[in-house]
C-alpha cells in the first residue's frame, strides 16, 4: 500500500515538472558560452523559451519579444549540478527538528526523501546565488540509506522542485555502516547479499508472500519492493566507499547483482581506476578531502586527474562547512592538480547528469534541455568571479537570500531595526 | 637556555610575557632561586627546545612580493640568511653564497599563521586514541595545557605545511568554559612538541561561549548562557584572590609561600596580562557579555574566535581592540552559526577592527589563502572597500598580532624571521600552490623536490610522502 502511494506521488511529481516554468523568452547575448557538450563559443547567444533552451550558437536569430541579457565579456555555463547534498532536508545541522535526511534503522530502501524537503529552507537561495541550480539531495544514515532525488533549486512546492524521484538508491559500504553487519565489513556484505537475494525472491514470488507461504525474509515488503528497480538495473545505486578494499567490494557486488553502480567518496578510487573505467562506474569525488583515516588513508590531490585519464567519469562534489556554494571551487581545485578546465566544468555539470541518467534534460547548454544557465563575471572555477545572472528553468533568480538580507541590515552600524 | 637566533629580538619585544623558558612563578621578578633547594614554581617550566635548522642564504628574485606590511611589490626580490630577512626590494643583488630562486610569475608572502588549530590534539587518523583536545570533565580546566596532548606525528601536520603554514596556535577544544592553555608552535617536523614551541611566544587561554559548554554540561551545569557567565565569574573571582595572595607573599617572601594551584596559576597570569585570551564566541550579544566580563576582572580579550556575528558588532570589536578570527563562509551547522555572511571578514575590516581568517579544521588549514580569497571577493562583490593588502594580513600579520608574535614574524620586513612562502601564482587564485615554504629560513617544503616533502611516521607504508600533492 505504502509503496503504491509513493509510486503515485512520484508520477505526480514528474508530470508536474513542465507546468511550473513561466512563459518567457530570454536571449543571453555576447558572452563566451561553455555548452560543455561541445567546444566554447565566443560572442554566442543562449536563447531560452518557456523554461527550455531553444538555441545556442553564434548566429542565433533573436525573437523581437525576447528579454535581452548582455553577457559581453562574461562566461556563460550550464547551471551547476551538486551531486551530494542534503539541500531541502537539512537547515541547521545540530537541530534535529530541521533534519529530514536520516531514517532510523539499517535497511531503509523504501525511504524516499522527497516528502521531507522544505522548499522554504534559506540554504537553497544561498547555494543558487553561487550558480548551483540543481542538486542531488538524499538520505544519509543506515546501511541502505534510502532513495535520493534530483531537485531544481526553484519553487515553493516539493512537486515543483523535484525533477526526478527516485534518482538513486544510497548504500553505505564505509566504516560507518559496519554495525549493520555485526561489526564486520564481511558481515555487511553478507547482509547485503541476503537482502538482495531476498528482494529477488520476493519479486519472483509475490503471490506466495501475500499468502504467507514463504520463509521469513530479511526486510519488510516495502523495502524489498523498493529494491526491485535497483536489481533490475533500472535505478542507479550510489555506494559510499573510500578504502580500496571497500570499492573493490562494491564492484564485486555490482557484478554479482548487475547493479548500475556509482561510487561516492572514493578516496582511494584512483588505485582501481582501470577497473572502474572498465566497469563504466562513475566516481563522485570530493577532491579536497585528504585527511588520513582508516576508512581511506590514501588520499591524493590529483585523484580526479588520475581517474579521468584512466577513462573514469569523474563527478566533483564538496562537503565543506561553508555549504554547497563551494561546489565550483572543487572543480577549480581539480584543475590546480592536473585536470583540464573543460573536464572540471563537466565534472560539476554534464558528468553528474550522465552518472544519474538525467543528461536528457540537464548538464549542458543544448537545444531542448532545461534552461538552467549561469552568467559569470569571470572564470567560475576561480575566486575572483561571481554569478551575475542565474536562471533556473528559464526564470531569473533574484539576488536575495537570508545572507544578503542580514548583510544589508548590518552594513551600517548601528542597524535600524 | 634559549639559543635561538631570534632571542635578542624577542627579549626586547615580548618582555612581560610569560616566555616558555621562564619559571612558572607568578612573580614578575622571580628567577631561579639562589637557595640550594628550589620549589617547582621557581624552575623553568616545559621549556622550548626549538632550534633553527641550517639553510644556505636564499635570494628569491623577480617575484610579486606581498609583504603584509605595505603595498605589493612587483618584480621584487627578497634575501634571507640564517633565519632572518635581510632585505626586501626591487634593486637587490644576490650575494655570491645565496641560493637564487627564480620567482618570475610567482608570488611571495609571509608564512601563514593559523590562530585556531587542533592539529596534534585531534590528530588523524581520528580514533579515540588521538582524541586529546577536550578535557571535558569539568567546565573550568584552566590547568590543562594543549602542548601536553600535542602529537608531533599527526599526519595532518605535513598537509598544513604544504599549504604554506609556518606557525599555529594549537588550542584545546570548546567543550569547556575555560578549556586550558594553548601552545604556539612552529610548524616543522619534530619528535617532540618542545622542539616546536615558538620561543618566547606568550601562552594563550582558550575560553568558550555559548552552545558547546551548555550542551556538554547540560546535566550537571552550566546548562544555560547565564550559567556560563556565572562559571567564568566564579573562576576569575578565585583567580583574583589567588593572584593577590601570591603577589603579597612575593613582596616579602616571608613564611611559607601560598599553596600552588595549577588552575588559578594560569588564570592569575591572564589577570597579569601575560597570557592572551582566545575566546570561542559566535553571537554578537555574547561577545558584548564577554567584554563586560573582561572589564569586571581587568583583563583583555586578545581575539574572539569564530565570531560568526562579528559583523553585527564590528564597531564594538574595533573600539575594544579585539581581533576577530573568522571563517570565510562557514554557516548553519548550529544555531549560533546560522547568521553567517561571507562578507564578515570584509565588514569587520571596514569597521577598523583586526580580522583574521582561521581554520579550526585540518582541511581548512591547508587553504587559508583560498579562504581569505573567498572572503576578499565576497566583500568586493558587494562594494565593501577591502584590499588585497588587507586580505593578506588576515592570514599573516593579524594572526601574528593575536598570538603576540608580530614583532618577530607575520610580515616580510628586514629583521623578522624568514617565514616565507613562494607561491606558483597569485595566492588568491585557486590555481596557485605553495611551491616552497621556508620556516625560519629552512626549506621545510618544496613541491618540486621530494627531498623537501616531510611525512610523519603514520604515513609510512600507507601513503607515499608528497605523492599527488
Amino acid at each position: 500500500m505504502m509503496a503504491r502511494v509513493r509510486v503515485l506521488l512520484v508520477a505526480a511529481m514528474i508530470a508536474a515538472l513542465p507546468a511550473i516554468t513561466a512563459a518567457q523568452t530570454i536571449a543571453i547575448t555576447g558572452g563566451t558560452v561553455y555548452p560543455v557538450s561541445g567546444p566554447k563559443l565566443e560572442h554566442a547567444t543562449v536563447l531560452i523559451r518557456d523554461g527550455r533552451i531553444l538555441d545556442v550558437g553564434t548566429s542565433v536569430t533573436i525573437p523581437g519579444d525576447a528579454t535581452r541579457i548582455d553577457a559581453t565579456g562574461k562566461w556563460v555555463t550550464p547551471g551547476l549540478m551538486h551531486a551530494n547534498t542534503t539541500l531541502g532536508l537539512q537547515q541547521v545541522g545540530s537541530v534535529d527538528a530541521t533534519n529530514e535526511a536520516n531514517h532510523a534503522g539499517d535497511i531503509n530502501a523504501a525511504f524516499n526523501v522527497a516528502e521531507g524537503i522544505d522548499p522554504a529552507t534559506p540554504l537553497i537561495a544561498i547555494a543558487r546565488l553561487e550558480g548551483v541550480t540543481t542538486a542531488v539531495t538524499g538520505p544519509s544514515s543506515g546501511l541502505v540509506a534510502g532513495q535520493s532525488v534530483l531537485i531544481d533549486l526553484l519553487g515553493d512546492r516539493i512537486e515543483s522542485m523535484v525533477a526526478r524521484s527516485p534518482l538513486a538508491m544510497v548504500i553505505n559500504l564505509s566504516e560507518s555502516s559496519k554495525s549493520a553487519g555485526g561489526g564486520s565489513r564481511a558481515g555487511v556484505l553478507e547482509a547485503l547479499r541476503r537482502l538482495f537475494t531476498d528482494a529477488q525472491e520476493y519479486d519472483r514470488r509475490k503471490a506466495d508472500f501475500r499468502k504467507n507461504q514463504m520463509q521469513a525474509l530479511s526486510a519488510s515488503a516495502a523495502n524489498l519492493e523498493a529494491l526491485g528497480p535497483v536489481l533490475r538495473g533500472e535505478l542507479p545505486v550510489v555506494i559510499d566507499a573510500n578504502r580500496q578494499s571497500d570499492i573493490a567490494s562494491a564492484l564485486r557486488l555490482a557484478r554479482e547483482f548487475r547493479l548500475k553502480l556509482i561510487i561516492r567518496g572514493g578516496v582511494e578510487a584512483w588505485k582501481l581506476a582501470g577497473e572502474l573505467a572498465a566497469a563504466n562506474v562513475p566516481v563522485v569525488l570530493n577532491p579536497i578531502d585528504d585527511i588520513p583515516s582508516f576508512d581511506g588513508p590514501g588520499a591524493r590531490f590529483d585523484a580526479a586527474t588520475l581517474l579521468q585519464r584512466a577513462g573514469v567519469s569523474v563527478v566533483l562534489t564538496e562537503s565543506q562547512s561553508g555549504g554547497p556554494r563551494n561546489l565550483r571551487w572543487s572543480a577549480g581545485h581539480a584543475v590546480r592538480f592536473g585536470m583540464s578546465w573543460d573536464a572540471a566544468l563537466a565534472a560539476i555539470t554534464l558528468a553528474p547528469a550522465r552518472a544519474f541518467g538525467a543528461d536528457d534534460r540537464y548538464g549542458s547548454l543544448e537545444r531542448g534541455k532545461v534552461a538552467n544557465v549561469v552568467v559569470w563575471s569571470a572564470d567560475p572555477l576561480d575566486f575572483a568571479s561571481h554569478a551575475d545572472h542565474v536562471f533556473i528553468r528559464g526564470i531569473e533568480i533574484p539576488y536575495t537570500s537570508r545572507q544578503t538580507e542580514l548583510l544589508e541590515r548590518y552594513r551600517k552600524l548601528p542597524p535600524s531595526y | 637556555m634559549l639559543r635561538s637566533s631570534i632571542m635578542g629580538l624577542l627579549s626586547l619585544t615580548l618582555a612581560g610575557c610569560a616566555g616558555r623558558t621562564q619559571p612558572a612563578t607568578p612573580s614578575p621578578a622571580a628567577g631561579p632561586s639562589a637557595k640550594t633547594t628550589t620549589l617547582s614554581w621557581e624552575r623553568s617550566q616545559y621549556p622550548s627546545t626549538y632550534k633553527r635548522k641550517p639553510n644556505p642564504p636564499v635570494f628569491i628574485r623577480n617575484a610579486t612580493i606581498m609583504t603584509g606590511a605595505g603595498p605589493e611589490i612587483a618584480r621584487g626580490s627578497i634575501l634571507f640568511r640564517e633565519g632572518r630577512i635581510v632585505a626586501v626590494g626591487t634593486t637587490l643583488e644576490p650575494p655570491a653564497d645565496a641560493t637564487v630562486v627564480d620567482g618570475t610569475g610567482k608570488f611571495v608572502t609571509p608564512g601563514l599563521i593559523d590562530t585556531h588549530s587542533h592539529l596534534g590534539v585531534y590528530s588523524a587518523p581520528g580514533t579515540f586514541a588521538e582524541s586529546d583536545g577536550n578535557e571535558a570533565t569539568n567546565p573550568v580546566t584552566a590547568q590543562v595545557w594543549a602542548e601536553h596532548s600535542f602529537w608531533p606525528q599527526d599526519p595532518q601536520i605535513p598537509l598544513a605545511i604544504a599549504g604554506g603554514v609556518t606557525t599555529i596556535q594549537a588550542l584545546p577544544g570548546s567543550a569547556n568554559l575555560i578549556g586550558g592553555r594553548s601552545a604556539t608552535l612552529r610548524l616543522t617536523p619534530a619528535r617532540t612538541v618542545q622542539e616546536m614551541k615558538f620561543p618566547g611566544a606568550p601562552y594563550g587561554l582558550k575560553m568558550a561561549c555559548g552552545e558547546n559548554p551548555k550542551r556538554v554540561y547540560q546535566s550537571r551545569g552550566p546548562s544555560t548562557r547565564m550559567g556560563n557567565m556565572a562559571g567564568y565569574r566564579e573562576a576569575f573571582i578565585r583567580a583574583e584572590q589567588y593572584r593577590h595572595k601570591w603577589d603579597e607573599w612575593l613582596k616579602s617572601r616571608k613564611g611559607n609561600p601560598p599553596d600552588r594551584d595549577l588552575q588559578l596559576e594560569t588564570l592569575a597570569d591572564v589577570l597579569r596580562g601575560r597570557i592572551l585570551v582566545h575566546n570561542h564566541c559566535y553571537r554578537a550579544d555574547e561577545m558584548a557579555q564577554m567584554i563586560d566580563l573582561s572589564h569586571e576582572f581587568g583583563f583583555t580579550i586578545r581575539s574572539f574566535h569564530h565570531v560568526v556575528e562579528g559583523y553585527k558588532v564590528a564597531d564594538l570589536l574595533a573600539r575594544e581592540g579585539i581581533a576577530a578570527s573568522v571563517w570565510a563562509d562557514w554557516c548553519c551547522f548550529k544555531m549560533e552559526s546560522y547568521d553567517a555572511v561571507p562578507q564578515n571578514a570584509a565588514l569587520i575590516t571596514q569597521a577598523g577592527a583586526r580580522a583574521i581568517i582561521h581554520s579550526d579544521d585540518p582541511i581548512g588549514i591547508q587553504r587559508l589563502n583560498q579562504e581569505a580569497a573567498k572572503a576578499l571577493y565576497a566583500g568586493q562583490q558587494v562594494g565593501i572597500v577591502v584590499t588585497r593588502e588587507q586580505a593578506i594580513r588576515w592570514i599573516t600579520a593579524n594572526p601574528a598580532w593575536a598570538l603576540g608574535i608580530d614583532s618577530v614574524t607575520g610580515t616580510l620586513e628586514a629583521g623578522k624571521m624568514a617565514d616565507v612562502v613562494l607561491w606558483s601564482g597569485d595566492p588568491f587564485s585557486i590555481y596557485s600552490t605553495a611551491d616552497q615554504v621556508y620556516n625560519d629560513g629552512w626549506l621545510v617544503f618544496d613541491r618540486h623536490d621530494p627531498r623537501h616533502q616531510p611525512s610523519t611516521d603514520f604515513n609510512l607504508g600507507i601513503a607515499e610522502p608528497g605523492v599527488g600533492r
